[in-house]
């Protein structure tokens, strides 16, 4: 669409610049304030430079939630969105049951997260819960209080369980803008169902994968809730992901300048990932 | 044909199975969950319940909810309507600048918010309000808002306005009494989103709650302290969180489908 040039534009989109600017630039301020200074109470601060930084950069710990966030990403990515995808293309295009499924599958998000945490807490327990009584049944020993396997197992299921309607749903969204003639066209030509897939169907939902995956990606990269609740980081420390990290500094320690110098590299880490995946999907959309 | 159903129904019964297992806990007593393993209630009871409907605590940590998901909304979608309508017609300085500023708070942890956001909400007294809660949620709710907005409208072809400018309306009545009937669905896809990620959040919710405006999902972390692991209590106030949902999505069931569609996203 070809749009007009005018400033004028700018007093409608006023309001949400001063909510959202409210919003995140005085927190962000504070944060930053706070990457930089050191303080002993009081609210005497004093000048450290990027001490925090250096501190947060070469913490060992840090490094380790920040690979556990990555492997954890990643997984999620490589189960869900091809899940998604593929739970998309079995559903119905019309008819009753349309309305019956899409119902069900939105179901998952619309629970609360620490109710999904609960919810899996509850399902895996190895002796009352169907899914650990269940796997301990076929005789291999789950615990996820335990064995970091489990626990990951668990932790992997449940988002599993609780994103992947959202892959489904905005791939349904894709896969029904698409126009009948297209299916006609291929028919006409004798395309099998796989080349309608590769040729039709894979391009022309490019976008809506796009966004799924970002999506996927930013959210997952900032669990917490969910893992909180069912495992609360460990067993150890083997599902402390980088949001629990860093709550833990905030709120359970108090070490307000580490804690603020990991927020900025943790909001950048997330900034520039988006920014990567965004550019990689586009510039192969234009090719 | 036969083949993707078995596996769409597969994919369903994988959904349902904790949510029916959920359901299970809540109708059971204390004394039969930490019995053993059961795949049914034996003892029904609804003892869970009743203690949630007739416990202050819980109840008005329910309507607490409530009311911060509904504002929020409201706020969200109101003003995200105006700017979704400004970046869909006209260009205008820093316009991508903007928008993409916009998007990368939809990318920032809550994690990083939460301490500066209870700062912030101490300073200007709306702490343990749901305004707090509300106005707080509108910093990932409002740009996405914005975004979908932004996709039904692009999809509304010029000509509409342009029409409606000749026949002289004004743009505040052309606004509200052509355009927003245009992008109902829109505006549907919008505020289910929105009512969604402000439904589900508990970090910031619960930190920048403390006693009068506590929410649900704070109020839930107790069943695991006060008296025991009581896990019926925890199942049931899990149950009640998810008729709110399931409202929500039944309202917006035909919008989903065409919704979806019309919109980018």
């Amino acid at each position: 669409m070809n749009k007009t040039f005018n400033n004028k534009a700018w007093w409608l989109v006023l309001p949400v610049f001063l909510m959202v600017a409210f919003n995140a630039l005085v927190p962000l301020m504070t944060v930053v304030n706070y990457s930089i200074q050191e303080t002993f109470g009081n609210n005497e601060f004093f000048w450290s430079g990027t001490t925090w930084f250096e501190q947060i950069l070469h913490d060992e710990a840090f490094h380790d939630s920040l690979r556990r966030q990555l492997i954890f990403t990643g997984l999620i990515l490589l189960i869900e969105i091809p899940l998604g995808l593929a739970i998309a293309l079995c559903m119905p295009r019309n008819g009753p049951w349309v309305s019956v499924c899409l119902v069900l599958i939105a179901l998952p998000l619309l629970v609360p997260w620490n109710v999904v945490g609960s919810m899996w807490n509850i399902m895996a327990l190895p002796d009352i819960g169907l899914l650990g009584k269940g796997i301990n049944a076929l005789g291999i020993p789950f615990n996820y209080t335990r064995q970091p396997i489990s626990a990951w197992f668990t932790v992997i299921l449940m988002d599993v369980w609780h994103w992947t309607s959202l892959v489904v749903l905005l791939c349904y969204a894709g896969l029904v803008a698409i126009p009948d003639a297209y299916y006609q066209a291929a028919k006409v030509d004798g395309a099998r169902p796989w080349a309608v897939f590769r040729y039709i169907q894979l391009p022309k939902l490019k976008h809506v994968l796009t966004i799924a995956v970002l999506l996927r990606f930013m959210d997952s990269f900032m669990i917490y809730t969910e893992v909180i609740v069912l495992t609360g980081g460990g067993p150890g420390s083997t599902t402390k992901f980088l949001s629990i990290d860093l709550v833990q500094k905030a709120l359970g320690g108090f070490d307000l300048g580490p804690a603020a110098a990991f927020s900025i590299v943790y909001f950048l880490i997330i900034l520039f990932l988006s920014w990567l995946f965004y550019t990689l999907m586009m510039r192969e959309e234009a090719k | 044909m036969r083949k993707r159903y078995i596996v769409l129904t597969l994919y369903i019964i994988f959904l349902m199975l904790p949510i029916y297992w959920l359901l299970n806990m809540s109708f059971k007593t204390t004394n039969e969950i930490l019995g053993g393993f059961s795949a049914f209630p034996r003892d029904f009871t609804l003892d869970s319940y009743r203690t949630i409907f007739t416990d202050p605590s819980w109840y008005n940590a329910y309507i607490n909810s409530i009311t911060y998901v509904v504002i929020n909304t409201i706020i969200s979608v109101v003003i995200a309507l105006p700017a979704a309508y400004a970046f869909s017609r006209y260009r205008f300085l820093g316009d991508k600048h903007l928008f993409f500023w916009l998007l990368s708070n939809r990318m920032a942890p809550a994690a990083v918010f939460v301490l500066p956001f209870v700062n912030l909400y101490s300073a200007v007294g709306l702490f343990d309000t749901p305004w707090a809660v509300a106005l707080a949620h509108t910093l990932f709710n409002v740009p996405l808002a914005v975004w979908i907005l932004e996709g039904f409208m692009s999809g509304v072809p010029k000509e509409l306005d342009e029409t409606a400018y000749v026949d002289g309306y004004s743009f505040p009545a052309f606004f509200v009494r052509i355009f927003l009937p245009t992008i109902s669905a829109g505006i549907g896809v919008a505020a289910f989103f929105c009512f969604m990620f402000s439904w589900v959040e508990m970090l910031l919710a619960k930190n920048l709650t403390s006693v009068a405006a506590k929410p649900i999902v704070a109020a839930m972390t107790k069943t695991a302290s006060t008296s025991g692991y009581e896990l019926g209590l925890l199942a049931a106030a899990g149950v009640l969180t998810l008729i709110p949902g399931a409202i929500v999505i039944y309202f917006v069931r035909n919008y989903i489908a065409k919704g979806f569609a019309l919109g980018r996203v």
